[in-house]
C-alpha cells in the first residue's frame, strides 16, 4: 500500500508539465496579445507610414522619435503629464494617508467613512467628468457657477479661479478630480498596512514612554514601507497612462493635453500611425522604467518562498 | 496574501474593548477626527450629490446658481428623454460585459490553479511576464490590435470589446485567482493526490466548491472595469453609433457640445453609473479584495 501511494505521488511530482499544458493557452495570448504586439507598435514607430494615403512601411529609424522632441504638442503634453504627475502622486499619498490615520485606531461609523472614501474608484470618469467639469466651471463673480460659486457665497473670492483652462495651472487643476478618485484607494492600501501591524508593538513603545508622534514615526511608517512602495507604483503607472479621467472633463482641450490624448489624436484625427505609435512607445518606457524593477523584486521574494 | 489585505482593510477595528473614560486631550482628539472625517465625507459625495439632486430638477428645471440647492419637488422629466437614448447602449453594455467577465474568470481560476498549486519550471517567470500585461499602457497595444480585429474577422461587432477585455483581463484575472488558491492548504491537495486524483479531478472536486467568494471577487472586478472602460471602447469601436456602449453613448451626451443641458447630462452619467454603484453597495468587500489584489504585496 504505501509503496504504491509513494510511486503515485512521485509519479506527479515527475511530471509537472500538465498544469503547463492548462495555462498554454494564456501564455499563448500573452506572447502575441502583449509582446507581440508591442513589438508590432515598435516597429510602426520606426516605420514611415505617417499619412492614411501613404501605406509605407520601410524603416525609418528614430526619425519619428526625433520629430517628437522637435513638435511643440509634443513637449506641451509631455510637460503637462510631469506636472499632473507630481501634484496627482503628492496630493492622493497626502489625502489618503490623512484618511487611514483618522481611521486606523478604529471609530464608531468607520465603515460607513471607508465606504464613502472609497466608492468613486467605482465610477467612469466619463461620467464623475460631468459633475467635475461643472464643479470647475471657469465662470467667476456674478455669473460663477461650481466650486467657485461655493468660494464667492463664503466670502473667500480670491480662491476663485480658472480651474482647468487657465493656461499655468490647469494640470494642478485637473489633478483634483484624480486625487479625489484615487485617495480612498490608497487609504485602504494604508488601512490594510496599520492593521497588519500587531498592535503590541505600539503598546509596547506605549510602556516604554513614547509619544504618539514618535510612536508613528519610528515604528509604525518604517513598518509600512512596502505600502509606500506599493502605492508609488500604482499611482505612477495610472499616472502615466491617464485618459478619459482628462478626456470626460475636458476632451481633446490644448491645455490640458497629455500623452494619452495627444496619441490618441494624432492616430484618429490625423491618421498618423507611425508617429501614434512613436507616442504609444514613450508612455511604456516611462512605465517600464519603473513597473520591471518592482516585478524583478516581486518575483525574487516570490521565488524565495 | 491579498485576501488577507482585504479583510483588513474592510473590517472596522474593534473599538468595543476602549470603554475606558477619555481625559480631555482624548475628547478633544475625538471631536477633531469626527470633525475631519466629515469634511473629507462632504468633498468626496459633493460630484455625486451634484449629480443626483440636479437629476430630478427636470430637462430645463436646473439653474445653475441653485445648483447646490436640492429641488423643492421631484420632477423626472429628463429620465424618459435620456433612458430612451441610453437604453440600447446599455443592454449592449450589459452582454458583453457579462460575457467578457464570465469567460475572463473561467480562465483566471484555470491560470491561478496551476499558478499556485500546479507550479512548473519557469512558472514564476512566466506569472512575472504575466503580471506586466496588467501595468502596459493599451495605448502601446491599440493598433496593431485593430489591425489583428480586422484580419480576425470581428471588427465592427461587439466581440472586439469581448476579446479585448478577456485578454487582457487574463493577468489580473491570473492574480486574484492565484493569490485565492494559495490560501488553500496544501495539505488538502496532498491527501487528494494521495487517494489518486489527477489534477483536473481535484480541481474539481476540491478547488472549485470552494471558489465560489474568488468567482465573486473577478466578476465583479472585470463587470465594472469593462463597464467604466472608455478607452478600448473609443478605440475598438472607432466611435461607430451601431456599436456604442455606455460609456461611449454618454460621452457622445455630454461632450463638449452639449454643456447647457445639465439636467439631460447629470441624469445621464448617474443612469450609466447606476449597475456599477450597485455593484459597489452591495458587494463593496469583494470590489475591495479585486482593487487590492492589484497591489500585489502587502
Amino acid at each position: 500500500m504505501a509503496s504504491t501511494t509513494l510511486k503515485k505521488r512521485k509519479k506527479h511530482i515527475q511530471n509537472p508539465w500538465g498544469g503547463f499544458f492548462f495555462v498554454l493557452p494564456s501564455i499563448i495570448a500573452m506572447a502575441i496579445f502583449v509582446y507581440g504586439m508591442i513589438g508590432w507598435t515598435l516597429k510602426f514607430s520606426f516605420s514611415n507610414r505617417t499619412s492614411p494615403w501613404k501605406r509605407d512601411n520601410s524603416f525609418a529609424g528614430f526619425a519619428r522619435y526625433t520629430e517628437l522632441l522637435q513638435d511643440p504638442e509634443f513637449t506641451h503634453a509631455f510637460s503637462n503629464l510631469l506636472k499632473f504627475t507630481i501634484v496627482f502622486m503628492l496630493g492622493t499619498m497626502i489625502s489618503g494617508l490623512i484618511m487611514a490615520l483618522l481611521l486606523e485606531k478604529g471609530i464608531k461609523g468607520e465603515g460607513f467613512f471607508r465606504s464613502t472614501y472609497l466608492y468613486p474608484m467605482a465610477i467612469s470618469f466619463i461620467a464623475m467628468g460631468t459633475s467635475w467639469r461643472w464643479l470647475m466651471d471657469s465662470a467667476k463673480g456674478e455669473t460663477a457657477t461650481g466650486l467657485n460659486l461655493i468660494f464667492n457665497k463664503m466670502g473667500l473670492d480670491f480662491l476663485q479661479n480658472s480651474w482647468y483652462t487657465s493656461v499655468s495651472g490647469s494640470m494642478f487643476a485637473m489633478a483634483l478630480p484624480a486625487i479625489w478618485q484615487m485617495s480612498g484607494y490608497v487609504m485602504a492600501l494604508f488601512l490594510a498596512g496599520f492593521r497588519g501591524i500587531p498592535d503590541d508593538l505600539r503598546e509596547a513603545a506605549r510602556v516604554d514612554g513614547a509619544s504618539e508622534f514618535k510612536i508613528y514615526r519610528h515604528i509604525l511608517f518604517p513598518q509600512l514601507s512596502p505600502t509606500f512602495l506599493t502605492v508609488l507604483i500604482i499611482l505612477g503607472h495610472i499616472s502615466m497612462k491617464v485618459f478619459d479621467l482628462i478626456y470626460g472633463i475636458a476632451s481633446k482641450g490644448y491645455v490640458t493635453k497629455v500623452l494619452a490624448i495627444y496619441m490618441w489624436q494624432v492616430i484618429f484625427d490625423f491618421q498618423n500611425y507611425a508617429k501614434g505609435a512613436a507616442i504609444a512607445v514613450v508612455i511604456l518606457v516611462m512605465i517600464a522604467i519603473v513597473v520591471i524593477p518592482y516585478l524583478i523584486y516581486v518575483n525574487k521574494t516570490e521565488e524565495a518562498k | 496574501m491579498s485576501s488577507d489585505l482585504a479583510s483588513r482593510a474592510s473590517q472596522s477595528k474593534d473599538i468595543s474593548r476602549n470603554k475606558k473614560k477619555l481625559d480631555g486631550k482624548g475628547q478633544f482628539w475625538l471631536v477633531f477626527r469626527y470633525f475631519a472625517l466629515s469634511i473629507l465625507f462632504v468633498i468626496a459625495a459633493l460630484p455625486i450629490y451634484i449629480m443626483v439632486i440636479n437629476s430630478v430638477k427636470g430637462v430645463t428645471g436646473v439653474n445653475q446658481s441653485a445648483a447646490f440647492v436640492p429641488p423643492t419637488s421631484l420632477n423626472f422629466g429628463a429620465w424618459g428623454p435620456t433612458w430612451e437614448i441610453l437604453r440600447e447602449p446599455m443592454f449592449r453594455t450589459l452582454v458583453f460585459v457579462l460575457q467578457s467577465s464570465i469567460i475572463s474568470a473561467i480562465i483566471g481560476s484555470i491560470n491561478g490553479y496551476v499558478f499556485a498549486k500546479w507550479r512548473f519550471k519557469g512558472s514564476t517567470v512566466i506569472f512575472t511576464t504575466f503580471l506586466f500585461g496588467m501595468f502596459i499602457p493599451y495605448q502601446a497595444i491599440m493598433i496593431p490590435l485593430t489591425q489583428f480585429n480586422k484580419w480576425a474577422g470581428i471588427g465592427g461587432t461587439i466581440y472586439v470589446l469581448v476579446f479585448a477585455h478577456v485578454i487582457y483581463g487574463i493577468p489580473i484575472c491570473t492574480l486574484i485567482f492565484r493569490n485565492y488558491y494559495q490560501a488553500i492548504p496544501n495539505e488538502l491537495i496532498e491527501a487528494a493526490r494521495v487517494d489518486g486524483a489527477g489534477m483536473v479531478r481535484i480541481f474539481r472536486t476540491i478547488i472549485l466548491p470552494l471558489s465560489i467568494p474568488g468567482f465573486v471577487v473577478v466578476l465583479i472586478w472585470q463587470f465594472t472595469s469593462a463597464w467604466n472602460d472608455f478607452l478600448f471602447a473609443i478605440f475598438l469601436t472607432g466611435g461607430s453609433p451601431k456599436l456604442s456602449v455606455a460609456t461611449t453613448a454618454l460621452n457622445f451626451i455630454t461632450g463638449s457640445g452639449n454643456q447647457v443641458y445639465y439636467g439631460n447630462n447629470m441624469t445621464a452619467s448617474l443612469i450609466v453609473s447606476i449597475p456599477t454603484l450597485l455593484v459597489y453597495m452591495f458587494l463593496g468587500r469583494y470590489f475591495l479584495r479585486g482593487l487590492l489584489s492589484g497591489s500585489l504585496k502587502g
